[in-house]
């Protein structure tokens, strides 16, 4: 296991990943990538149990869905750090002819990936279908999906949540990426979500709350703790509160950088924030 | 003409229940998942003897493909049933970007296709499934004609990996094609030689090509029948061994016009070989209520409609 001091690390160096990545191609999601920068650092390094490799069926592994499939660029960049394909391939990302399109997919091979997202909402049904395969086939691990806040307005996921309480799958963690933000604004404006936990609650699921989920400790012990919670007859939700664009001073408190490229200046202020840790690709 | 005899009227989605039932005690990857319609598809059984490998998601179809998409994840072999109507238009985008995107293993059993679905109406007599789906990259798209064949092929999708469309019906309708049929995807079925006309036919609509044979074979016409159950992909190479031995072509199906069967059967002859064509098949409208048999014969879809554009079809020689 890295320790703390070399997480953080990797977190500084995946946020200049995203700025770069989404820079080069004047493209992409920075907000949302950069508010789950230390989810995804901690989730691929300190709390999945993983196998070495890529396969698709990933048994005896826990596994990871991507339901908010627009923040690719953090996706790429952990997977990329992770050993699941060259860090070089994140000059790539949106280009023609590359396995890193704008939106996650299967459909180029690129390993880490188990289903396209993007068209928002179908997730955590992907999920819970990985979940009942994985109990099927006697396979004790669990399996992880990320929601964007403003993507359970889709009523799809109210069909999952329904279908994952009801059905006791107790080997999945959904975490909720609560950070108020969505396209046209805030989401309390656009249309509100009220509380969030409380609506998993009354469904039927064990709701947790990562307070400040830009806390690389807090999110860890938040995951540990979901984790400590599965396997007792009911589906464990995170509400994981985030800054969206967090790490870089512009780019928070503001839904403008949903998905929008940093100019070269912008940039440049944006990498100076964030000084090169591990190097860059 | 070749005889073929009705072994007794039976519905095709008992044949797909039927098909469940031999992959359930064959097959242990092969689950199966439903929204609330069970009963109707007639998988009672394989429940009854797999109880853990059933899936039941209430009346949530996006879900339940969702969910269909995931279990391919662990090698499962999904089929997930309902009525044609919510297993493709009502859960496109679902199946668009989880199932064939995404390059899952998961077969979509839809029975109730078609206006053969009677009494219950055109919300849900679906006309155009057979269009959405074939236009998905990848997706493989069969509609067979009676019983036996819908058996045959469910047991047939199971080995076959990658995404897969299974269209059939509710009525009873004869069952004339042999039991235990081996069954070939994307391979065309000769039902009859004929030198005249070739009627290509897809569905519930291939024993009423075989009836307009008959009939037409009274009337001095040699009619050459073709049982297309797989739309994609198509067999494209029997249609042209035919077209070029009769010169004109009948396509009949229970689908829209627009964007099903004889589409692609047109767009196959004027790639290749350009051919008179006449398309018995609804005209870019809704269904109604009725019984299947009036609304067969209203929408022109029966032996009638199919003998009537022969010999339309005969004049443009």
């Amino acid at each position: 296991m890295p320790n703390t001091q070399e997480l953080q690390d990797l977190v500084v160096q995946v946020r200049r990943d995203i700025l770069r990545m989404v820079h080069k191609v004047n493209s992409g999601h920075p907000g949302g990538s950069l508010g789950c920068t230390e989810f995804f650092v901690a989730l691929y390094n300190e709390v999945m149990d993983l196998k070495e490799g890529f396969d698709m069926d990933g048994i005896g592994e826990d596994l990871f869905f991507l339901s908010n499939g627009h923040i690719s660029p953090v996706f790429y960049s952990v997977l990329a750090r992770r050993g699941y394909f060259p860090v070089e391939e994140l000059n790539t990302f949106r280009l023609i002819d590359s396995r890193l399109q704008g939106h996650p997919t299967t459909h180029e091979g690129l390993p880490g990936v188990r289903v396209a997202s993007g068209s928002l909402g179908q997730g955590m049904s992907v999920a819970i279908g990985a979940a009942l395969a994985k109990k099927l086939n006697g396979d004790d691990h669990l399996v992880y999906s990320l929601h964007g806040d403003g993507e359970l307005q889709e009523g799809q996921n109210w069909e999952a949540i329904m279908y994952a309480a009801g059905n006791k799958v107790d080997n999945l963690i959904a975490t909720v990426d609560r950070n108020g933000q969505q396209i046209d604004g805030a989401t309390k404006d656009v249309l509100p979500l009220g509380d969030v936990g409380e609506k998993f609650k009354v469904f039927g699921w064990d709701v947790l709350e990562i307070e400040n989920g830009n806390d690389l400790e807090q999110v860890i012990a938040g995951l540990k703790e979901a984790k400590s919670r599965t396997g007792k007859g009911k589906p464990v939700c995170i509400i994981m509160k985030t800054e969206m664009g967090n790490g870089v001073d512009f780019m928070m408190h503001t839904h403008a950088w949903h998905g929008k490229a940093p100019s070269d200046e912008q940039l440049a202020t944006a990498l100076e924030q964030n000084p090169e840790t591990l190097g860059d690709y | 003409m070749t005889k073929y005899t009705d072994q007794g009227k039976q519905d095709t989605r008992s044949g797909y229940g039927a098909g469940m039932t031999e992959l359930g005690r064959t097959n242990p990857n092969v689950v199966a998942l439903c929204a609330d319609l069970v009963g109707s598809l007639k998988i009672d059984t394989f429940i009854k003897e797999s109880p853990e490998r059933f899936f039941q998601t209430g009346i949530a179809e996006a879900n339940m493909m969702g969910i269909a998409a995931g279990l391919t994840i662990g090698g499962k072999i999904p089929f997930a049933s309902t009525f044609a109507n919510f297993a493709t238009g009502r859960v496109y985008d679902q199946i668009r970007q989880s199932i064939a995107y995404s390059d899952k293993n998961v077969k979509i059993c839809a029975s109730h296709a078609g206006l053969t679905l009677g009494e219950d109406g055109a919300t849900h007599q679906i006309l155009e499934d057979i269009g959405l789906m074939k236009m998905l990259p990848g997706m493989t798209v069969i509609n067979p004609c009676d019983f036996n064949q819908t058996k045959a092929a469910t047991i047939a999708i199971a080995e076959h990996h990658g995404p897969v469309y299974l269209r059939f019906g509710r009525p009873k309708v004869a069952n004339f094609t042999p039991v235990d049929q081996k069954f070939e995807i994307g391979k065309a079925l000769m039902l009859n030689e004929g030198t005249d006309v070739t009627i290509i036919a897809t569905g519930h609509l291939v024993w009423e090509a075989l009836l307009a044979a008959e009939s037409l074979e009274n009337q001095g016409i040699s009619a050459e029948v073709i049982n297309i159950h797989t739309i994609k992909p198509l067999d494209d190479k029997a249609i042209l061994d035919s077209v070029k031995k009769t010169g004109c072509v009948v396509t009949a199906e229970e689908h829209n016009y627009l964007g099903g069967l004889g589409e692609s059967v047109a767009r196959v002859l004027a790639t290749h070989y350009p051919t008179p064509q006449e398309f018995v098949a609804t005209q870019d409208t809704f269904g109604e209520s009725g019984t299947p048999d009036q609304l067969m014969e209203k929408y022109g879809l029966n032996n009638k409609a199919i003998e009537a554009a022969v010999l339309k079809v005969l004049k443009r020689k």
